[in-house]
């Protein structure tokens, strides 16, 4: 695709000006860094507070009489009982069992908020109106922005104070300085934090007024990277795919207790089999032992050298001042501690199983 | 007094009598971003004119370093293993990545000078 093919968000102009280095991202110009660098954006984040552009990712509202027990359909998250205003992590799978896409959905009043990922979003959108019967209003006109960090609660709350009242996992229309937006308390730092989504044309001057706050600095996708891995999150395409279970990928926390009974999403003979019996691979946290970074594709091996899984995520941890990683291994190697092996540039090097997330999170239950 | 070469692939190379200090460029250290581990090769390693010799790993990516000039690796700078943000820091000075006993000059003197190298990067 030829850079000028590709989309632009609200806050295009804005990064320019900040100084961001832009880089294609599914399908849009992106910032992937600013001139303070990914690792010092990494620990501005973790320490203060970061302002990320994720309007890329799609924005789908669901109206209709019964839109939880309709999305119900399509994903394995328990969404009938979320109650007003609460949100939960769930994904699209297929017969298979495989994941199509990961969201976030937050009930509201008369339906849902849904947010997917930005490469899956076209194919989201016609999963759903193929399949459900709610009303699906693609909201084309709003940008999405996530203030992440401890120092992010004082930064929005100053500008409406309503922020402060929400706690992790909620969700709430408010008026932030005159703009309307819809503002959960959620993000994918492993940070306390916000998403906002603000109507287009008010986005650059509700992220100027977020940037005017102390302590909040614009980070790119650079440094959203390295925290959501340090926090131990999948990022869909790399870590979760079409080939991999909710199971396998260690997710089945967010299958409840009534769908595990009840079933009536897709693939479910194969995933709660999978709960109810184990699964072949697993999901885990990867600790090399020096400091030498295992990246995507990385051959994890057992320590008598046969092949026992892959990297789907790896770098270097700029909390940590270690490399991290996640992939998948054989359940018998997967127990956190198991002594593995990652080969780096042909050489075998020590690494163990490592529970995740990395870094503590800092949510405000 | 030595002298100063550049590769296509920013490395620099200092050559004194018969030994070339290697490292990278002020250039290719913007562009990696933040340097978190360096490898640099074993004392003894023969290698020739454009064998990877040295790895190094910023947040980003991993990116190899290879031999401007044929030769033997006769001191390695073991300073970046737990320093490797001295490539930023100092990338045409104190991170110098190993020094390297050149086979022939030729193949130094085949290297951009300091304004050609200039005038690549700028292409």
């Amino acid at each position: 695709m030829a850079d000028t093919d590709l989309l632009k968000t609200p806050l295009y102009d804005l990064h320019v000006e900040l100084g961001a280095k832009m880089v294609p991202f599914a399908g849009y110009d992106m910032p992937v860094q600013y001139p303070m660098g990914v690792k010092a954006e990494h620990l501005h984040t973790r320490a203060k507070a970061g302002l990320f552009d994720v309007s890329h990712m799609g924005q789908v509202k669901l109206t209709g009489p019964d839109a939880a027990r309709d999305l119900e359909r399509l994903v394995p998250g328990d969404l009938d009982g979320l109650g007003h205003g609460q949100m939960r992590y769930t994904m699209f799978t297929n017969e298979a069992g495989g994941i199509l896409d990961d969201l976030m959905v937050c009930r509201i009043e008369n339906g849902l908020m849904v947010v997917v990922n930005a490469a899956c979003k076209d194919a989201d959108i016609r999963h759903m109106r193929a399949h459900l019967s709610s009303e699906i209003e693609v909201l084309e006109d709003r940008a999405l922005i996530a203030l992440q960090g401890p120092g992010a609660e004082m930064a929005l709350s100053a500008l409406a104070p309503a922020a402060a009242t929400l706690t992790f996992m909620t969700g709430l229309e408010m008026d932030i300085d005159g703009a309307a937006c819809f503002v959960t308390r959620s993000g994918y730092t492993g940070e306390d934090g916000y998403e906002i989504s603000v109507p287009a044309d008010e986005a650059e001057a509700l992220a100027r007024k977020l940037l005017a706050q102390n302590d909040v600095e614009a980070i790119g996708l650079g440094a959203r990277d390295s925290l959501r891995l340090e926090a131990g999150l999948c990022l869909y395409g790399h870590d979760i795919d079409e080939t991999t279970t909710p199971v396998e990928a260690a997710l089945t926390w967010s299958i409840g207790k009534r769908r595990r009974t009840e079933g009536g999403f897709p693939g479910a003979d194969v995933i709660l089999k999978q709960i109810a019996e184990g699964t072949a691979r697993k999901r885990v946290g990867i600790l090399p032992e020096g400091r030498a970074p295992a990246r995507e594709g990385t051959e994890i091996q057992a320590p008598d050298g046969s092949t026992i899984g892959a990297i789907t995520s790896g770098g270097f941890g700029p909390t940590l001042e270690a490399p991290v990683a996640m992939g998948y291994v054989t359940a018998e190697h997967s127990a956190a501690g198991s002594a593995v092996n990652v080969v780096v540039r042909g050489k075998a090097l020590p690494a163990r199983t490592a529970k995740m997330p990395f870094v503590p999170n800092g949510y405000k239950r | 007094m030595s002298e100063r070469r550049f590769t296509e692939d920013h490395e620099w190379i200092d050559l004194d009598g018969e030994i070339g200090t290697v490292g990278i460029t002020d250039f290719a250290q913007e562009q990696l971003g933040e340097v978190v581990f360096v490898e640099v090769p074993d004392v003894g390693k023969t290698v020739s004119k454009g064998d990877e010799t040295a790895v190094v790993e910023s947040v980003k990516a991993a990116s190899e370093l290879y031999a401007p000039c044929a030769g033997e690796v006769v001191e390695a700078n073991d300073a970046l293993a737990d320093t490797p943000d001295l490539v930023n820091s100092d990338p045409e000075g104190a991170a110098w990545f190993y020094k390297i006993k050149i086979s022939d000059k030729a193949e130094f003197d085949a290297l951009m000078d300091a304004d050609a190298y200039k005038a690549h990067t700028e292409a």
